[in-house]
């Protein structure tokens, strides 16, 4: 019982970052029919977007009067002790903690970044892909993601970069004390926790921005039926591509609050991107609750094919069973579980 | 990975293959005798009875490492090192461990008065990109050794071809038992050290840490390199009391582990066994760590992470994740200002390479570089450039000032044997470059095996092949 109430959070908080980038896609497809390859790039640039942040932050100086600066008895360039300049500015207590803060407070250096990185990608790219065949939509996108991916590289390096989580939330929850279970049985850590409450409120607040919100209603509008919507006098192309804007904040926000869980590195939206699609579809292509529902339940199902005894049984189930339940739903369901008619049916 | 490399293995030789009967058509059959790349350079220079003699005041080497793909970081510092050898063996610098080798054949002039250059591949970290990269250096460029690489399933493939070209392979960062085991080939030469002298020098300081009675839980990358070093870490540490409560195969492509970390909360382990290597090993680190398995107690005992192949930029990968977690190295570029002249040549390297590039050398780096000069050593000892006579020079050749300590070329299987530098994650890092600290050293007597030792079984090293 304790193992399959730890395989349903692991499942949660995979589920929260598929629903994120799921999410991000359907409003993208919604919206302006875009199938968007690079929107895991997206998820990237803002995982890359707190690792700048906290490279920012942790700029420093060697202080003329430290004495021995050297490491391990070497002291050439890289191997020297660095005071932080935020240290300096601000005395040891303070300035290390705006450091150990870095990722939460990078969420606010992401946003303006991810919103002008989508905006620009949108205006300056894909707005000459909106009337070409699907497949050309894909190649260019694929093709985008792939360059910013070589760019972070060669920027960045290959190799993952640690960004650790603020040091109030190292450590893990022990729901087994909770729940009656043995200690330490139903332990989670706390930033995963954190993760996946971040993301429900996220997702609540897109729900709430467009449903709420007259800009929402236009945007929904618009996504219902475009062209009546344009011959009411809206500039429905603006507020398309401001929502665009605010898909890549979404898939960027996702990105940077999953640095902690997984060090960045280039290649993380690759990673992510496929699975996101098979979420798009398993949920129903357009639909956003479609997209949040599947993002959750696959994200379950893949954590309970890694356990152990499911394993014994039935060796290399966890490879392929996302792509299984994509193939059994559209086989029952060809428009996904919450797909809508006419969506991408010509 | 192993049936990748046999897939590659027979269509590389069918391409050679299908090349060398035109040409073999054309000449009259000749070729059929030699089993080798048949193409116009190799045929222009049979007369010197070797594949790619030295023609005019140059020599070329190959350098194939990841330029692309995870490990190109680690192929970075490979490169720099191959550029720092080549430097010194030219007579340019300061020279570096070319002061303190033990052999004093080199003398700064290149090899055998020949100046040195060098072409580079990009093995991607794909057994089948590096053979390609490989045999462009060769066919192409005229290498007359290949040197560099990142993975073992690479570092065998190429091997083979080597072997077939009738060129010398030094390998880079491989550490699979199987690339001086059962691929072993005899124009192959490993300098790094392997999965089986990792288990035995990591299993007494185990026991000595953590007693003799632990329950070890492996979580093991599901490649050729997981299954050894699994292997040796099992029978090393269950040989000093230790039990194997569960070993389970994790998915190269895996990301997060988060759902293979948490049936080890649920079993009786109180040790987790991490055969991971590269991302791998930085995300199944920083998941357990996550999951609080560091400051956990099970069967009244501390729970302890056992990383057996530690790599310095993975460490930088994992960050604090890897305080107090114990690994392998091959070499370390503390070594010598901490435990003294056994080890020198270390200090001349990281001055060389930290003046060059301002920062410390990976054990990658010091692998590439010593190989490099071992090759332009053992050429100038022989007098010849001809594989054969390469062979000859490396195998049972034992020498000294390289930064390992003594250490033996074994002519058995071509296999480095010397000391194993066992680390530990520091609790409060300085820097980046300085996150892990020695904890021993485990002398080159207890990591030693005989050559028919179970876990490198089968294959045999064959005679040398000069090619042409």
């Amino acid at each position: 019982m304790d193992a399959i109430i730890l395989q349903i959070l692991n499942g949660l908080d995979k589920g929260s970052a598929y629903a994120l980038i799921a999410l991000g896609l359907t409003l993208i497809f919604g919206t302006l029919g875009v199938v968007n390859f690079a929107h895991g790039a997206l998820f990237m640039l803002g995982a890359f977007c707190a690792v700048t942040f906290s490279r920012l932050l942790s700029l420093g100086f060697v202080p003329e009067d430290a004495g021995d600066t050297s490491v391990g008895g070497f002291s050439f360039g890289a191997l020297q002790q660095e005071t932080p300049y935020v240290v300096h500015w601000f005395g040891e207590g303070t300035g290390n903690a705006i450091i150990d803060w870095a990722v939460p407070l990078s969420i606010l250096f992401a946003i303006p970044v991810m919103v002008a990185i989508g905006v620009t990608m949108e205006r300056g790219l894909i707005k000459h892909f909106y009337k070409r065949p699907h497949a050309d939509q894909i190649l260019v996108t694929f093709g985008l993601a792939i360059v910013l991916q070589e760019i972070i590289k060669y920027f960045y390096g290959a190799n993952p970069i640690p960004t650790p989580a603020p040091s109030a939330f190292v450590g893990s929850f022990d729901f087994g004390v909770l729940l009656g279970f043995d200690p330490g049985s139903i332990v989670y850590p706390y930033w995963r926790l954190t993760y996946f409450f971040f993301a429900a409120i996220l997702i609540a607040a897109v729900f709430a921005f467009l449903q709420f919100t007259t800009f929402g209603m236009v945007v929904r509008a618009g996504m219902a039926d475009r062209e009546t919507v344009g011959m009411l006098g809206i500039d429905i192309d603006r507020r398309f591509t401001i929502m665009f804007g605010i898909a890549a904040a979404v898939a960027g926000l996702a990105g940077v609050m999953y640095g902690p869980i997984n060090s960045p590195n280039y290649h993380m939206g690759m990673d992510f991107l496929v699975l996101s699609f098979v979420v798009v579809v398993v949920g129903g292509m357009g639909s956003l609750p479609g997209a949040v529902l599947a993002g959750f339940l696959l994200g379950i199902i893949e954590a309970f094919a890694s356990m152990t005894e499911v394993l014994n049984v039935l060796p290399g189930i966890n490879q392929i069973i996302i792509y299984l339940v994509a193939i059994i739903v559209l086989l029952t369901r060809p428009r996904g579980l919450m797909g809508r008619k006419g969506v991408m049916e010509d | 990975m192993g049936r990748t490399i046999h897939r590659e293995d027979n269509m590389a030789k069918s391409n050679f293959t299908r090349r060398g009967l035109l040409r073999t058509g054309a000449l009259g059959g000749a070729a059929l005798a030699t089993p080798t790349l048949f193409t116009s350079r190799v045929w222009a220079e049979a007369h010197t009875g070797f594949t790619n003699a030295p023609q005019g005041d140059t020599v070329t080497l190959g350098f194939n490492v990841p330029q692309s793909g995870p490990y190109a970081d680690e192929g970075a510092d490979e490169l720099r090192a191959f550029e720092l050898a080549v430097e010194h063996l030219n007579g340019e610098g300061d020279g570096g461990m070319l002061q303190t080798f033990s052999s004093k054949a080199l003398d700064g002039t290149g090899i055998m008065g020949k100046r040195v250059e060098f072409v580079t591949g990009d093995t991607q970290t794909k057994s089948d990109a590096a053979r390609a990269s490989a045999r462009s250096m060769i066919e192409k460029d005229g290498a007359i050794m290949v040197s560099g690489g990142s993975s073992s399933g690479v570092a065998v493939a190429v091997q083979a071809l080597c072997q077939e070209a009738g060129v010398i392979f030094m390998a880079g960062l491989t550490h699979a038992n199987d690339t001086t085991g059962k691929d072993k080939k005899a124009n192959g030469f490993r300098h790094f050290f392997n999965s089986y002298m990792s288990g035995a020098a990591l299993a007494p300081i185990l026991a000595a840490q953590y007693g003799a009675d632990r329950k070890a839980y492996h979580l093991t990358a599901d490649y050729n390199w997981g299954y050894t070093t699994e292997e040796a870490i099992t029978s090393s540490t269950e040989a000093l009391g230790w039990e194997t409560v569960n070993t389970v195969k994790t998915p190269l492509t895996q990301t997060d582990f988060s759902s293979y970390i948490a049936p080890v909360l649920q079993s009786e382990a109180d040790v987790l066994v991490l055969n991971h290597y590269g991302g791998n090993m930085v995300n199944s680190l920083t998941n357990a760590v996550q999951f609080g398995l560091r400051s956990r107690e099970a069967n009244g005992k501390q729970f302890e992470i056992v990383v057996p192949l530690y790599s310095e930029l993975m460490a930088r990968g994992a960050g604090e994740n890897i305080a107090g977690i114990l690994g392998s190295q091959n070499w370390d570029w503390k070594l010598e200002n901490q435990l003294g002249a056994r080890y020198s040549g270390t200090n001349a390297f990281v001055q060389s390479f930290g003046n060059k590039y301002g920062f410390p050398p990976s054990q990658a780096a010091h692998t590439c570089y010593v190989q490099t000069l071992l090759y332009a050593d053992a050429v100038t000892r022989a007098g010849s450039f001809n594989p054969c006579a390469v062979d000859e020079a490396l195998s049972g050749f034992e020498f000294d000032g390289m930064g390992n300590g003594p250490t033996l070329y074994r002519a058995d299987d071509h296999q480095c044997f010397k000391d194993v530098v066992v680390v530990r994650g520091k609790e409060n890092p300085e820097n980046e470059f300085d996150l892990v600290e020695i904890v021993e050293v485990t002398p080159v007597d207890q990591v030693t095996y005989e050559p028919d030792h179970p876990q490198f079984a089968g294959g045999s090293l064959g005679s040398c092949n000069p090619g042409a």
